[in-house]
């Protein structure tokens, strides 16, 4: 039986810019993985209660409204407490590069920024799954 | 545009051109690809010749500038009279903060505000709600209540100045809010001038920060076109975009058809309200995206505005000349701009512009080269001003009327793009308007569709982004983008705890309820708005009932 | 197996990695499913079928947030298909259920078909199973949607919701025949639409047409985005569920299904055997040459295969 790699993409916050979520989730899907979308204003709570229940092997969020420093690292405290560790958690959207050591201290595996590859993003999540 | 005779007579020189010229130096030099195409990825021809618009009649296709079906623009003299507006619109964290920006504007000699306003704000929340966290004051100023708006404006005589308000689910708010102000300024609201967004459909296809379902918010837009035309008849009553759509991936064509789509279902709403068309098509105002493909793109402009000229006149029987003027504010295409070598976004955004001006926009705002990083900062600002100023005083492009008119080419295309978007129009008719396609996903798959080729293009190589997916070179990362102090989110906390303790709380129970009645039934709910908020209701307690009564938008995804 | 012990004690993490293992590899299914058979058979299953764009997420949202008021704890699978070119899939369901994301009497698993036809997908059943072990009471499975395939949800569900919408006339009628005979409850869904009248009419039509129906299904108008008619759902699924337990229908029902679900089993391992003999030595290919240079018939090979394999 082939085991598909399960991808929560999650749009947390109130922006309502999809069009990179969107596009991420097809490629992902192209490259035969089972994706998760929740749509648009996920709290975190919301996207770890997703994560826990479809039993992701990634979860991936994008925020372009300037509140990454705050969401980002509240889905991983959530995510800690629910004993979730083998997930691995990414992230994008207009993040400012000055900001993307503070989010991998806090617990994202990596930032992707403007003009990353759909490619690229599938090649970093087959790469690095931590289960 | 011309007589058989002479017809038949260009097509024998073009085969003659073909054969002896150009074969010759095709067998020497072949063209560098198989196939070319616009930005929107519609196919370009080598040459465009008269042949290519004989089928279309200059006096009832293209016509005068001021005179319908106004292809070559809305007024007869264009930019000879005056440039365009220069509008930024600009986010500011707070009342304070914007309104000290807008006063040293005003004291420049600006004369048009751009309000934008934070994700909070434009899905009706207060900045204390619990999914406000994180975002107050992020995108943009954050308005709890009258207190924020009368900071907002402080000192700037609103009988003087034009306001727009990129606000849309909780519009009839923000304007009631507006009004209130102005009226304890002593300006009277049939003085106000400026325009809110106020699209609902476009947030539903593309930009997301909705609140209720359909059917209320139509009724509250056209709640605010019926208030507007007695109350505030100077007021633009809805800009209805398309520069979302394209920011989301759509092509040119379907910019157009899905914008005019948008305005069909708009202008029946409205109709079926028992609206009189030539009392509220005049104020209906349009709002596009200038992109990278020049020609393309000021093909579109020219193209939307004969469309819809058309379909006011032929569809809905408008008399007045003014309700067939489609009138548009640009933005240059923020989704063109690249995070790498941030400075080439200052010459995307100069070409994007001048298409936007050889189109014949009526205001403009221009993009800050690193917007594809964070909030611009003021120099950048600054430079996406000049920008238009440049075009505007350099350039010679304004010293004729509509100049690009009679290329074969731009011709060709407007006509292109003006049936192409006559055909989505057709098929969103089909199934029913365009609140009915939104809702069967139709048109969002439409842009997701053209959004995953635009991408893999990219990936492939096949579409060049200079500085992204070639030329690339090794950079440091930008320093000095602005930052919004989180302590914003703390402050405006802190005001909505001192208007509620200074308050009258009865008045506003009793307000409330009063707007509670007027949504369950059918009146117009502005003056029930107007007066809530005047007691200091709450934007997130005035949203708050209307969720209440209303329900809330289900996003329709298909991917 | 400690995951199995957690789950029982209402873990939501332990029970989302059992059904990734159900679905992922069939020995650790098998393993489990023996594990949990006798926590098993106490949920009531609901199917939610019907076209695509019909609202069945929103009406799923809607009628557990009317069990959710009872007490009652819900589970619900979602499946969306699986694409045959790359096998991956988008599963967008849970965005119609947003504030159900976090009730604690709610576990929500979205999965894709991985190939399978018939509406579901391979491992449903088994999730279903582990659900109910979990303790749900009732679990909802809400189907592709593709229309006329969607056959399998019968042999899994107690009570089937068949839901149309406006809009779909003629489609209602070239679907009647698979269709009429899978839903225990029409639901006629966007019954504000214009037109819901008229599909609502024509549905109780083409029921009548059919006499020799036990029990009579009934149609019910509802506007889930509005959160109308519901209850009046929510009521008829009730009486559907009294039915099944008082007229035996449930206990025969669940017999057949079983019945169909151990031949099925059976099927498919002797499949695996037919192909494993057929491939040895490229035999298949032999006796498909011998055929085809009229040497054979079909019958004789398929006969000298069954004598091979019997031994």
């Amino acid at each position: 039986m082939e085991k598909p790699i399960r991808v929560l993409i999650a749009k947390p916050g109130l922006d309502g810019h999809d069009r990179g979520a969107k596009l991420i989730a097809r490629a992902l899907r192209d490259a035969g993985m089972e994706v998760i979308y929740t749509g648009l204003r996920q709290t975190p709570e919301q996207i770890v209660a997703a994560a826990v229940q479809e039993d992701v092997d990634v979860v991936g969020m994008s925020i372009l409204s300037g509140a990454h420093n705050h969401l980002f690292p509240k889905v991983v405290e959530l995510l800690k407490e629910q004993g979730v560790n083998d997930v691995l958690i990414i992230g994008g959207g207009v993040i400012p590069d000055e900001d993307i050591p503070g989010l991998k201290e806090a617990g994202l595996a990596e930032i992707f920024t403007p003009g990353t590859t759909t490619t690229q993003m599938i090649e970093y999540i087959k790469n690095n799954l931590k289960r | 545009m011309f007589d058989k005779e002479k017809l038949s007579q260009l097509k024998t020189s073009r085969e003659n051109w073909e054969e002896k010229v150009l074969n010759k130096s095709l067998s020497k030099a072949p063209e560098s690809k198989s196939e070319f195409k616009t930005g929107s990825g519609a196919p370009v021809k080598r040459l465009y010749t008269a042949e290519d618009v004989a089928d279309i009649d200059y006096e009832t296709e293209i016509g005068y500038p001021g005179q319908y079906p106004f292809t070559r623009g809305y007024q007869p003299t264009m930019f000879r009279g005056k440039p365009w507006t220069m509008r930024m619109y600009a986010g500011f964290a707070t009342a304070e903060e914007s309104n000290e920006r807008y006063k040293y504007l005003v004291g420049q000699g600006s004369t048009g505000l751009s309000v934008a306003f934070d994700l909070p704000t434009q899905i009706g929340y207060d900045s204390d709600h619990s999914l406000a966290q994180g975002e107050v004051g992020k995108v943009g100023v954050a308005i709890d209540s009258l207190k924020d708006m009368e900071i907002l404006f402080d000192g700037i005589p609103l009988d003087k100045v034009s306001t727009s308000m990129t606000i849309n689910a909780p519009a009839a708010v923000l304007l009631a809010m507006y009004i209130a102000v102005a009226e304890k300024q002593g300006v009277s609201a049939d003085k106000l001038r400026g325009t809110i967004q106020n699209d609902i459909l476009k947030e539903y296809i593309a930009r997301g920060t909705y609140i209720f379902p359909t059917e209320p918010s139509m009724r509250l837009i056209t709640d605010i076109f019926e208030y507007c035309s007695k109350e505030v008849p100077k007021w633009n009553t809805i800009s209805i975009s398309g520069y979302h759509i394209r920011e989301a991936g759509s092509t040119a064509a379907q910019e157009v058809g899905f914008t005019l789509a948008d305005g069909i279902a708009y202008v029946e709403a409205a109709i079926k309200a028992g609206l009189d068309v030539d009392t509220f098509a005049p104020r209906l105002s349009f709002f596009f995206n200038a992109h990278n493909d020049l020609l393309e793109e000021v093909s579109k402009f020219r193209a939307a505005r004969r469309l819809w000229a058309k379909i006011m006149k032929e569809r809905f029987g408008a008399k007045s000349e003014k309700s067939m003027m489609l009138k548009f504010h640009t933005q240059t295409g923020g989704c063109t701009l690249t995070a790498q070598q941030p400075n080439n976004n200052i010459v995307r955004v100069a070409m994007q512009a001048l298409a936007a001006v050889l189109g014949g926009t009526q205001s403009l705002h221009t993009n800050s080269r690193d917007e594809a990083l964070a909030l611009p900062t003021q120099d950048s600002v600054t430079i996406a001003l000049r920008t238009q100023q440049i075009i505007a005083s350099e350039t010679g492009v304004t010293n004729t009327v509509d100049p690009l008119a009679g290329s074969y080419y731009v011709e060709a295309k407007t006509k292109e793009i003006e049936d192409q978007a006559m055909e989505y129009i057709n098929k969103i008719d089909e199934l029913g308007g365009a609140p009915r396609a939104i809702d069967l996903g139709f048109i969002q798959r439409e842009i997701s569709d053209s959004a995953y080729k635009y991408q893999m293009e990219i990936e492939s190589l096949d579409r060049i982004v200079v500085g992204m997916n070639k030329y690339q070179v090794e950079e440091e990362s930008p320093k000095g983008l602005l930052r919004v102090d989180p302590i914003v989110g703390e402050m405006q906390k802190k005001k909505i705890e001192d208007v509620k303790a200074t308050r009258n709380n009865e008045a506003v129970t009793e307000k409330l309820q009063s707007l509670k009645k007027a949504c369950e039934n059918t009146d117009n709910v502005m003056p029930f708005i107007l007066e809530a908020v005047k007691e200091y209701a709450t934007l997130g307690e005035v949203c708050g009932v209307m969720r209440e009564v209303f329900g809330e938008y289900e996003q329709a995804v298909l991917l | 197996m400690e995951l199995i012990n957690k789950m029982l004690t209402g873990d939501k993490r332990a029970c989302a990695r059992l059904i990734t293992q159900v679905e992922n590899d069939q020995t650790q299914a098998e393993n489990i499913i023996r594990e949990i058979q006798q926590y098993a058979n106490n949920a009531h299953v609901i199917g939610i079928t019907g076209p695509p764009g019909a609202g069945k997420s929103t009406l799923t949202d809607k009628l557990v947030k009317s069990y959710l008021k009872d007490n009652k704890k819900v589970g619900i699978i979602a499946i969306d298909p699986t694409s045959p070119y790359s096998g991956g899939s988008i599963l967008g369901d849970r965005i119609r259920m947003q504030d159900l994301a976090l009730d604690p009497n709610v576990f929500i698993r979205s999965m894709g078909t991985r190939g399978y036809l018939g509406g579901l997908s391979k491992s449903t059943k088994n999730a279903v199973k582990i659900l109910d072990a979990a303790g749900y009471d009732i679990i909802i499975i809400e189907t592709v949607g593709v229309g006329q395939s969607e056959v399998d949800i019968v042999k899994t569900a107690d009570t089937v919701l068949m839901v149309m919408v406006p809009g779909l006339g003629d489609d209602i009628q070239s679907i009647k025949a698979g269709i009429m005979e899978i839903g225990d409850i029409f639901v006629v869904n966007k019954s504000d639409l214009f037109g819901a009248d008229r599909t609502a009419t024509e549905i109780n039509m083409m029921l009548d047409l059919n006499q020799n129906m036990e029990r009579r299904p009934p149609v019910v108008m509802v506007t889930a985005s509005k959160n109308e008619g519901i209850d009046k759902l929510s009521q008829e699924v009730k009486q559907h569920i009294q039915y099944l337990h008082e007229s035996g229908k449930l206990e025969e029902q669940r017999k057949k299904n079983l019945k169909i679900e151990i031949v099925e089993l059976i099927e498919t391992e002797l499949r695996k055997i037919i192909m494993t003999h057929a491939s040895s030595d490229s035999k298949l290919d032999k006796e498909v040459n011998a055929v085809l240079n009229k040497e054979k018939n079909v019958y004789d090979v398929r006969d000298e295969f069954l004598e091979t394999i019997g031994k």
